[in-house]
């Protein structure tokens, strides 16, 4: 297991609540979570349908903003940024990996991930992403001539290109068979081993949780049971 | 309520921004259409209501002097329906703090009632006593103009003696909607007056007691114009005089007539135009947003709706937009239709309205929307019946881009990710771009051909007042007469040059075309009143022949070396078969010229004139004017500055009004289709944009992505909207132009800049819109949402 290191904390949130709406149909999306998650981590977010987990994964993603509470990446308020200011934080330190994907269809995959090392500060070459995904054969297909897997795989290029110290997947797995699902995370955790990127998983699917250092358990906007691995499971032995 | 209609109403809701961008652009065409038809059926309907009311005649018969009891031989002719005879004469108006006296035209009525034919419609005041000479009825509109009310007295010449009149009171005559002083071509209010006074009271003053000069006729059901013409012609040669003519030969009725066949000419040409662009862009974007409903239609298959049904749920959607836009349309065109024939109440100075709406109108602008719409929204519903409803159910499959990338790959191998995006887009689906392009660049031609109509109402008034016409006064005399008059107009100080012109009233043929009207005789290279060539050069008029313009040649079907008959309508009446030597340029009327001394020694007669063009030293003007005033043998004195005021008038106020609301209408069309054309592009892509900006691109970034191609094809469709402009504007000018003004149909660069920039404009606009919503994207939601 990897030594962690409390002291070199990538995000921190205190008493963080997102509602949305308002009166009686107010909904409590997260009801004061309060949560550290170091440097170089793997968490796996787990729970039901709207327990809260992937209203946290946007809130910390710079996606959305919280309703109260305190969130903060690296010691920078999260809750205090403007949305230009959350644009660039995103471009320069977060990579997102989707159920759906989302590629450009009319960019082939090295142009996919193109899209965004030309708008990074370090990036790594489209070519190295590719091949740490393993897909250096396919880079010049667009997505349509790619299977769902493979497709997924060029959203994690994608992601990592940019080496972003932060990596959200929500549902990376939802959309696939479990065995492209497993050649999945097992290029997440390549990622993390050789990238030191933290990674923050949401799934509804428990196996995963095998894969982390902690595992959160959501319920109704909170955190209601913190599991720590003493050793991670490689993905290709997880099944679901 | 079913679950689908729910569904049908919420979606309707949820593309409400869409919805009525497109069913503004629908009923904007529509509109055109109800309006212009229900304009000119109100405006036909009412003309004939009041010509019937106020027992308009049918056939008018001047003489020279004619005992009364020809009048009971004139009603036994065949055909005639009913006679009434009366007595009118020429008279001068002085007008108080008007330095030139104004023509006019005295009408006797009967001294005892009701004028059979040709009576008048009383707006104030009340009918003259006829034991009082003194009083007068004043023609309603000069009063208007002219300042005169009821109980005012009159300074009037008759015969060459001064009256003093009373005006008792104001009527309005279908006789005399339209007027002008004589020698003149365009109407104006305040140069000419009628007067309606007793007939014994006229024929005193005028000594034509026991006698007429004028009898009014109607027609008997099917009775023949041309015979009963040629009859009372027979019988009134004896009493000298013009030949008898009908009503369409009425100045006031050809007017109107022209202004009406003027606004069939454009309300026929114009609203299709419209129309059928509307049409067009409806059928493109409702194609799109079926399309982009495919992964639901992909859904409600797989739940087991058949295809009818899914057809039939999305057909009421298309038709809710369409037939939606449509009705606004007709509403909206009662409504315009109403406000615009009250301004032409006003113009034609018809004293009640007969509303008429053309229910044909109505057909035909809901079955275009409704069928563009249908064929659109069915064209696409068929392609997508043609996949297996499982897709629906599998993460949606990207749009494939493997052909479109190897398009364009060297120049793409230059361009950055999102620059190649918009390519590749652009390359992927040239049938949708091309749409978008058409769209636009219609767009854009409509509002090019409403913009070169603008210019070319200037050209006409520039030309006609500039160009051709370069005097500053024109006289006209009473009758021809010998060159003496125009040397005593030469010799008022302050007329720096007098140039005589004759006209002669004619009607000129060829074969059976024919078309009543006027020749100007010219003196040798003249300088004030000109014919001019197609090169805006004058024309030298040859010894022998008539130069007529592009209008008349076109009415006569004849061009330069044909033949034409030309009858003379007065004196000796000779025939006469002359050459036509060119045709000259004029944007006004139809004149035909012929040089001074030809038409004279043609008209078997020495040196004559009927008129003369004056240039009038500026300071002098007053001494001038007053001179004029004083002269004997002036009939009328017209003022091109008067002349171009009352042209301007009746090209902003009749016919030609119509074009500031076409303008405006084309302007909403070009913006509606531009801007459905950002907003479709937007709903396509909302996706790609918000996963854009979960990578990090900054707002303005992602918009590029989107903009970037709104850019492409505007930019696309500027060059071919200027091309459709062009042959749009030609149609459009035909429209407009009237036998009384021709609107020409010119390329002017400035006009296709400013069309341009207003396509610019309207998509910078549409894009600041677009890229606001861009900007408030909620990007979660825009994510987990599947295409």
């Amino acid at each position: 297991m990897k030594d962690l290191d409390q002291r070199t904390t990538t995000f921190s949130t205190r008493g963080l609540t997102k509602v949305y709406g308002e009166g009686h149909s107010a909904v409590h999306a997260l009801r004061g979570v309060d949560l550290d998650i170091g440097r170089g981590e793997i968490v796996v977010l787990l729970g039901p349908s709207g327990s809260g987990k992937s209203t946290l994964l946007n809130i910390l993603g710079g996606l959305d903003r919280a309703s109260a509470g305190s969130a903060t990446y690296e010691g920078d308020s999260l809750t205090d940024m403007t949305d230009r200011a959350l644009t660039t934080y995103r471009r320069d330190h977060v990579g997102f990996v989707f159920q759906f994907y989302n590629l450009m269809p009319s960019l082939t995959a090295r142009e996919n991930v193109e899209l965004v090392t030309e708008i990074s500060r370090n990036p790594m070459g489209p070519d190295e992403a590719l091949e740490l995904v393993g897909l250096k054969e396919r880079v010049d297909h667009f997505p349509a001539q790619l299977s769902g897997g493979e497709q997924q795989r060029v959203a994690i290029a994608r992601a990592v290109a940019k080496q972003p110290a932060v990596l959200f997947c929500d549902e990376p797995t939802g959309a696939l068979d479990s065995s492209t699902g497993r050649a999945v995370l097992r290029v997440l955790r390549d990622v993390n081993d050789r990238l030191g990127t933290t990674i923050l998983i949401v799934t509804h699917a428990a196996a995963t949780a095998a894969m982390a250092d902690r595992v959160i358990h959501f319920a109704d906007g909170a955190i209601r049971e913190v599991v720590v691995n003493e050793t991670r499971t490689p993905p290709e032995e997880i099944h679901w | 309520m079913s679950a689908l209609n729910a569904k049908l109403g919420r979606d309707l809701w949820r593309m409400k921004g869409q919805a009525l961008a497109i069913g503004l652009v629908i009923s904007m065409g529509v509109m055109m259409q109800v309006m212009m038809s229900g304009l000119v059926a109100s405006l036909t309907e009412t003309r004939d209501a009041y010509y019937e009311r106020y027992r308009l005649a049918e056939v008018f018969a001047p003489v020279v002097r004619a005992p009364e009891h020809v009048a009971t031989r004139l009603s036994q002719v065949p055909g005639v329906a009913a006679v009434e005879t009366r007595v009118t004469a020429s008279a001068r108006v002085d007008v108080p703090g008007r330095d030139l006296p104004v023509a006019a035209r005295a009408i006797s009525l009967p001294d005892r009632s009701r004028a059979r034919l040709n009576d008048i419609h009383m707006v104030a005041g009340r009918m003259f006593d006829p034991t009082r000479p003194e009083e007068i009825v004043l023609l309603d509109s000069f009063a208007v103009a002219q300042g005169i009310g009821v109980d005012d007295s009159l300074g009037v010449t008759l015969n060459g003696v001064s009256h003093d009149f009373r005006v008792v009171g104001l009527a309005a005559s279908p006789e005399y909607l339209y007027y002008s002083a004589p020698g003149e071509l365009m109407p104006d209010d305040a140069r000419f007056a009628v007067i309606w006074m007793g007939r014994s009271a006229l024929a005193a003053a005028t000594q034509m007691g026991g006698a007429f000069n004028e009898a009014l006729f109607s027609l008997a059901r099917g009775a023949s114009e041309p015979e009963v013409l040629s009859r009372l012609d027979a019988i009134l040669e004896p009493y000298g005089g013009p030949a008898a003519f009908g009503r369409g030969d009425l100045f006031s009725d050809h007017f109107v007539t022209q202004e009406l066949s003027g606004l069939v000419a454009s309300s026929t040409a114009v609203p299709p135009v419209f129309l059928a662009v509307a049409a067009f862009l409806l059928y493109i974007v409702i194609s799109r947003l079926v399309q982009s409903e495919r992964e639901e239609i992909g859904l409600m298959k797989a739940f087991g709706y058949t295809s009818t049904e899914v057809s039939i749920h999305y057909m009421k959607l298309v038709l809710a937009i369409a037939a939606g836009g449509a009705l606004a349309g007709c509403l909206f065109g009662i409504g315009a239709g109403r406000a615009m024939v009250q301004v032409y109440l006003q113009f034609f100075k018809f004293p009640f309205l007969v509303f008429r709406l053309d229910p044909a109108s109505f057909a035909i602008g809901v079955s275009a929307s409704v069928t563009a719409a249908s064929a659109g929204g069915l064209l696409v519903l068929r392609r997508v019946f043609a996949l297996a409803p499982a897709e629906a159910m599998r993460p949606p499959a990207p749009a494939d881009y493997s052909r479109a990338g190897k398009a364009f790959s060297g120049i793409a191998r230059w361009l950055d990710q999102p620059s190649r995006m918009v390519l590749r887009r652009i390359t992927r689906q040239p049938g949708r771009m091309v749409g978008a392009v058409i769209g636009i660049a219609a767009g854009m031609g409509l509002t090019l051909s409403m913009i070169t109509l603008m210019a070319g109402f200037e050209r006409t008034l520039d030309l006609s007042f500039t160009v051709l016409d370069r005097s500053d006064a024109t006289v006209v005399f009473y009758g021809a007469t010998s060159p003496a008059a125009v040397t005593r107009l030469r010799r008022i100080e302050g007329v720096t040059v007098a140039e005589p012109f004759r006209q002669v009233a004619v009607i000129m043929s060829n074969g059976r075309r024919s078309h009543k009207g006027a020749i100007t005789g010219l003196t040798e290279s003249p300088q004030l009143g000109r014919a001019i060539g197609p090169d805006y050069l004058p024309i030298d008029l040859p010894e022998r022949g008539i130069v007529i313009t592009p209008a008349l040649a076109d009415i006569l079907g004849v061009g330069a070396g044909d033949m034409l008959t030309v009858e003379v309508r007065e004196g000796a009446q000779p025939v006469l078969r002359l050459p036509v030597a060119a045709v000259a340029q004029s944007l006004l009327g139809s004149p035909a010229y012929m040089d001074l001394d030809a038409l004279n020694r043609a008209m078997g007669q020495g040196p004559r004139a009927s008129g003369a063009y004056l240039r009038i030293d500026e300071d002098r003007r007053t001494e001038v004017h007053s001179a004029l005033k004083d002269m004997p043998g002036v009939a009328g004195i017209s003022l091109k500055d008067d002349a171009r005021i009352a042209f301007e008038t009746i090209m902003n106020t009749g016919a030609g009004s119509t074009r500031y609301v076409m303008g405006l209408i084309a302007f909403i069309i070009t913006f509606g289709i531009v801007y459905n054309a950002a907003r479709v592009a937007q709903a396509e892509r909302a996706r790609d944009l918000a996963s854009l900006r979960v990578i990090g691109f900054h707002t303005g970034e992602t918009a590029f992505v989107l903009l970037g191609e709104l850019a492409v094809v505007v930019l696309v469709a500027l060059p071919i909207g200027s091309l459709m402009g062009h042959f749009l504007s030609s149609a459009v000018a035909k429209g407009f132009s009237t036998e009384l003004y021709q609107i020409p149909a010119m390329f002017m660069p400035s006009s296709h800049g400013a069309a341009a920039l207003i396509v610019l404009v309207a998509a910078l606009t549409s894009g600041w819109i677009v890229k606001r919503d861009i900007d408030r994207a909620e990007l979660i939601s825009a994510l987990k949402t599947r295409d």
